[in-house]
C-alpha cells in the first residue's frame, strides 16, 4: 500500500514536471496558481472529511500571503523556501490558537464562525492604509536558495516549487487520511456520538483538521502572492473562500489529486469564459459549476470511487 | 492508487489547452487587449461607457477619414485596429492572470484598461516582466508610479491628487466661504485617499478651516440616512463626497430629500458620470468635478479642441443616445495617445508595426491632444501624465432639458499636478511648491 502510494506520488510529479517543458506560458501560470489555491482546498477536504466545511480558508490564504509579504518588504527576505516556512509557522499559530475553539462546532455554525473570521481579517486590512488599504500592496519575484531567475525560468522554477509541494503535501494528506487518525475523522462524519462511545476524542481530531488546513491555506496564499507578485485584502474576502470550497465540492473528499484536477478545471474554465464571453463569464461559470454538482453529487474524485468500488 | 491515471488526464487536459494556442496578428493589424468593468458596480458608471467610448474610436479610426487632423490617418499608422476585451470585474488575482493570457495566449500588441486602483498596482510588476507595452487608462492611486518605476507601463491620465486639489482651488478662486466642512466618502483606498488629498489642499487654502466631520460609509452602502443626519447635525458649510456610482446617485437622492444641498454647498470630486442617470435629480449649484476637463466641462470649452471634441461628441450622441462622461474621454486619451505613439514609432523604425520595446520609447515622455484637453507624460520618467482639469457647477437648463455646467474654471495641468519628483501627498503637504497657476 504504502510503496504504491510512494509510486503514485513520483508518477504523479513526474507528469506535473513535465508540464514545465510543454506547457505555454500562460498555461503554466494558470496551472502553478491553480495547484497554490489546490493546496488550501486540499485544507478543506481535510474538514470536509469530518462533515464540516469551513467558509473562511480564505483566512490562512490571506495570512499566507501577507506575512509573506511584509516579512518580503520589511527584511528583504526574498527566498521562497523561508518565506513559505514563516507563513506556514504564523498560520499554525493562528491555527493553533482558533482550532480548538472551532473544533465544537458542526456544520452551518462552523462555517459561519470560520467565515467570521476571515472577515474580520479583512475589515481590518482594509482599514490599514499603512500596508495599502483595499489597493494591496506588491511582493518582488522570489529568490531559491540565493538563485534569482527572471522570465520563463522564474515561472518554470515557481512552477516546479508549487508541484513539489503538491506531491508532498498530497502524500502527507493521504497518509494522514489513511492513518487511524483519518479513519476516525471518517467515522466521525458518520456517527460523532459512536466514536467519542468507542474512545476517541472528536474535539481534537477535529482540531488537527483545522490546523492541517490552516498550514496548507498559509502554504497556499504564501505561493499565490509570490506568483502574483501582488496582495490585497480580497484574499480574506468570502467570493475567494468560497472559490476554495466550491474546488473541494468539486473535488469531493474521496480523492486527493481531484482536487488539483478540480482547481485546475476551475481556472480554465473560468480563464476562457472569461474570453470567449466577456459580458456573461459569470454566467457560463454559473452553469458550468450548477452542471457538475448536478451530474457528480460526490466530485469528481467519485469517478475514481466508483471504479474501485472503494470509497477511501 | 489512481494518481498516475489522473495524472495522465491532468496531463492531457492541459496539452489541449495549451493546443488551443494564441493567434498572433498580422503585420497589417495591431492586437490591444482591453481590460474594464463590464459587470459589478463600476460598470454602468465607467467601464461600460468608457468602452462604448473606445469601440467607438476604434470603428472611426479603421474606418479612416472621421476625425479631424492629426488624426486623419486610418488605424494606427494605417493598421487596421483588433481589440479582444476583458472583463475587469473580480479582483487583482483574476486580472493578473488575464493580463498574463492577453499577452502571451492572445499575444495582443498593447494592454489598454484598469479602472480599479488595486489592478494599477498589480498589473505593472507583471507587464515588466513579460515587456508588454501596457498603458492605464483610468485608475487614480498615485502610487503606481510613486512607489515603483516601470519600463512598460504608461498612465495616459492624471492620477487622482488633481481631483481634490482643483476642487480647493475652484473653492478659493470662487470666494467660496468655508468656515467648516466635512467629509462622505467610500471606505474603501479611493475614498480614503481622495478624502486625505481633499483635506490636505484644504489645509493650504483653508488654513483656518474646521474639520466638522469624516464620514466612511460602507461601499457599496447605498443607504445614507444615519450619515445625512450627522451631516445635518454637524452643520458644515461644504460635503466633499468623491463617492462614484449607485453611491453617489443614493447619497444625492437621499441628502436632497433632506434638504443638505440647502444647508450645505456640495462639493464632488469625480460626479459628472452620474448626471445621465439623475438628470433633473441632480440639484442645482452642485461643484462637480470630472477627473479632467471631460464630458459637459469639455463640450463646454471650445477653443482649438472644439473640432476633435464636437466629432466625437456628436458621434457618441448618435450611437448611444446619451452624452459621453468623464470616462469615454479618459479611453479616448488614452487610445489617441496609443495612436500617436504607435504612428511615431513607424516614423523611426520605417513603418514596420513597433514593438513593445519601441512602443515604450515613443510613448515615454509623448504628448498630444485629446477631448479632454492636451496631455504630457510630464511625470515618473515620461510615464505618468499631466492634463488640465476643470470644476463646475450644476444648472438645470429647464428649456432644453438638459444638465449645464456654469460657472466653469480651467486649472492649467502644471497647476493642480505635482511637478516631477515630488510625492502628492508630500506636495500637498509641502503647499504645492512648483505649481504653475495663471
Amino acid at each position: 500500500m504504502r510503496s504504491k502510494l510512494f509510486l503514485g506520488a513520483t508518477a504523479a510529479f513526474a507528469v506535473l514536471a513535465a508540464g514545465s517543458v510543454i506547457l505555454p506560458d500562460w498555461a503554466m501560470f494558470l496551472c502553478a496558481m491553480a495547484l497554490a489555491k489546490g493546496l488550501v482546498c486540499l485544507g478543506i477536504v481535510g474538514m470536509m472529511r469530518g462533515g464540516v466545511v469551513s467558509f473562511g480558508q480564505g483566512l490562512y490564504y490571506c495570512i499566507g500571503a501577507y506575512t509573506a509579504t511584509l516579512v518580503a518588504n520589511s527584511f528583504g527576505v526574498s527566498d521562497i523556501f523561508l518565506l513559505t516556512l514563516l507563513s506556514a509557522l504564523a498560520c499554525l499559530l493562528v491555527g493553533m490558537a482558533f482550532g480548538p475553539l472551532l473544533s465544537s462546532y458542526r456544520g452551518i455554525f462552523f462555517a459561519m464562525l470560520s467565515l467570521a473570521l476571515s472577515m474580520v481579517l479583512y475589515g481590518s486590512l482594509s482599514k490599514m492604509s499603512v500596508i495599502g488599504g483595499t489597493d494591496g500592496l506588491n511582493i518582488a519575484a522570489p529568490t531559491f536558495l540565493g538563485w534569482a531567475p527572471e522570465g520563463r525560468p522564474l515561472q518554470t522554477a515557481l512552477y516546479i516549487y508549487v508541484v513539489a509541494i503538491v506531491v508532498i503535501a498530497g502524500t502527507l494528506m493521504r497518509i494522514y487520511f489513511d492513518s487511524e487518525q483519518g479513519l476516525i475523522t471518517l467515522a466521525t462524519r458518520d456517527n460523532e456520538l459512536r466514536v467519542e462511545y468507542l474512545g476517541a476524542s472528536v474535539r481534537n481530531i477535529m482540531t488537527y483538521n483545522y490546523v492541517f488546513g490552516a498550514v496548507l491555506g498559509g502554504i497556499g496564499g504564501t505561493i499565490a502572492a509570490l506568483a502574483l507578485g501582488h496582495v490585497d485584502p480580497e484574499f480574506a474576502f468570502w467570493t475567494t473562500s468560497g472559490e476554495f470550497v466550491f474546488v473541494a465540492i468539486l473535488a469531493g473528499y474521496l480523492s486527493v489529486p481531484a482536487v488539483f484536477v478540480a482547481a485546475i478545471i476551475l481556472e480554465l474554465v473560468r480563464s476562457f469564459s472569461n474570453l470567449y464571453f466577456p459580458n456573461t463569464w459569470q454566467l457560463a461559470l454559473g452553469i458550468f459549476l450548477l452542471v457538475v454538482i448536478v451530474l457528480l453529487p460526490n466530485g469528481l474524485g467519485s469517478l475514481v470511487g466508483r471504479r474501485k468500488g472503494n470509497a477511501a | 492508487m489512481m494518481k498516475p491515471r489522473i495524472g495522465g488526464a491532468l496531463a492531457a487536459m492541459t496539452l489541449a489547452a495549451g493546443m488551443a494556442g494564441p493567434v498572433a496578428a498580422a503585420d497589417d493589424t495591431f492586437k490591444i487587449g482591453v481590460i474594464t468593468f463590464l459587470s459589478g458596480q463600476a460598470a454602468e458608471s465607467f467601464g461600460v461607457p468608457a468602452w462604448n467610448g473606445g469601440k467607438l474610436l476604434v470603428d472611426m479610426l479603421n474606418e479612416g477619414g472621421r476625425l479631424p487632423a492629426p488624426y486623419d490617418q486610418q488605424g494606427f499608422g494605417g493598421m487596421n485596429i483588433e481589440v479582444v476585451v476583458v472583463d475587469e470585474a473580480g479582483g487583482a488575482t483574476k486580472q493578473v492572470q488575464e493580463f498574463r493570457n492577453l499577452v502571451q495566449r492572445e499575444e495582443v500588441d498593447a494592454v489598454v484598461g484598469y479602472v480599479s486602483s488595486g489592478d494599477c498596482l498589480a498589473v505593472p510588476p507583471v507587464a515588466d516582466e513579460l515587456k508588454a507595452f501596457t498603458i492605464l487608462y483610468d485608475c487614480g492611486t498615485p502610487r503606481v508610479f510613486e512607489d515603483g518605476s516601470y519600463d512598460y507601463v504608461f498612465r495616459t491620465a492624471a492620477h487622482a491628487t488633481m481631483d481634490n486639489v482643483s476642487l480647493a482651488r475652484y473653492l478659493k478662486s470662487r470666494n467660496f466661504d468655508v468656515p467648516s466642512f466635512a467629509g462622505l466618502n467610500q471606505d474603501y483606498a479611493w475614498g480614503q485617499d481622495s478624502w486625505a488629498d481633499f483635506t490636505g489642499a484644504m489645509t493650504q487654502l483653508y488654513p483656518d478651516a474646521e474639520v466638522k466631520t469624516a464620514l466612511f460609509p460602507k461601499f457599496g452602502a447605498g443607504q445614507y440616512g444615519t450619515e445625512i443626519s450627522a451631516l445635518l447635525r454637524e452643520n458644515p458649510a461644504l460635503v466633499h463626497s468623491s463617492n462614484w456610482g449607485g453611491d453617489l446617485q443614493g447619497f444625492l437622492i437621499q441628502a436632497t430629500a433632506r434638504g443638505l444641498h440647502e444647508r450645505a454647498q456640495l462639493a464632488l470630486a469625480a460626479g459628472d458620470h452620474v448626471i445621465p442617470q439623475l438628470q433633473d435629480k441632480m440639484p442645482d449649484g452642485i461643484f462637480l468635478g470630472a477627473r479632467g476637463v471631460n464630458g459637459l466641462a469639455a463640450q463646454a470649452r471650445g477653443g482649438e479642441l472644439k473640432e476633435l471634441t464636437d466629432t466625437m461628441w456628436e458621434a457618441y450622441e448618435a450611437e448611444y443616445g446619451t452624452f459621453p462622461v468623464q470616462a469615454p474621454f479618459r479611453m479616448w486619451q488614452a487610445l489617441f495617445g496609443l495612436k500617436t505613439a504607435v504612428e511615431k514609432a513607424m516614423a523611426e523604425n520605417g513603418g514596420t508595426k513597433p514593438t513593445s520595446e519601441e512602443l515604450a520609447a515613443a510613448m515615454k515622455g509623448l504628448s498630444w491632444d485629446a477631448p479632454s484637453g492636451h496631455i504630457e507624460m510630464a511625470l515618473a520618467d515620461g510615464h505618468q501624465a499631466i492634463q488640465p482639469n476643470a470644476i463646475g457647477t450644476t444648472k438645470w437648463n429647464a428649456d432644453a432639458g438638459k444638465m449645464e455646467l456654469v460657472d466653469v474654471e480651467y486649472y492649467d495641468a502644471r497647476c493642480v499636478n505635482p511637478p516631477e519628483g515630488i510625492k502628492s501627498q508630500d506636495w500637498l503637504a509641502q503647499g504645492f511648491p512648483g505649481a504653475q497657476c495663471d
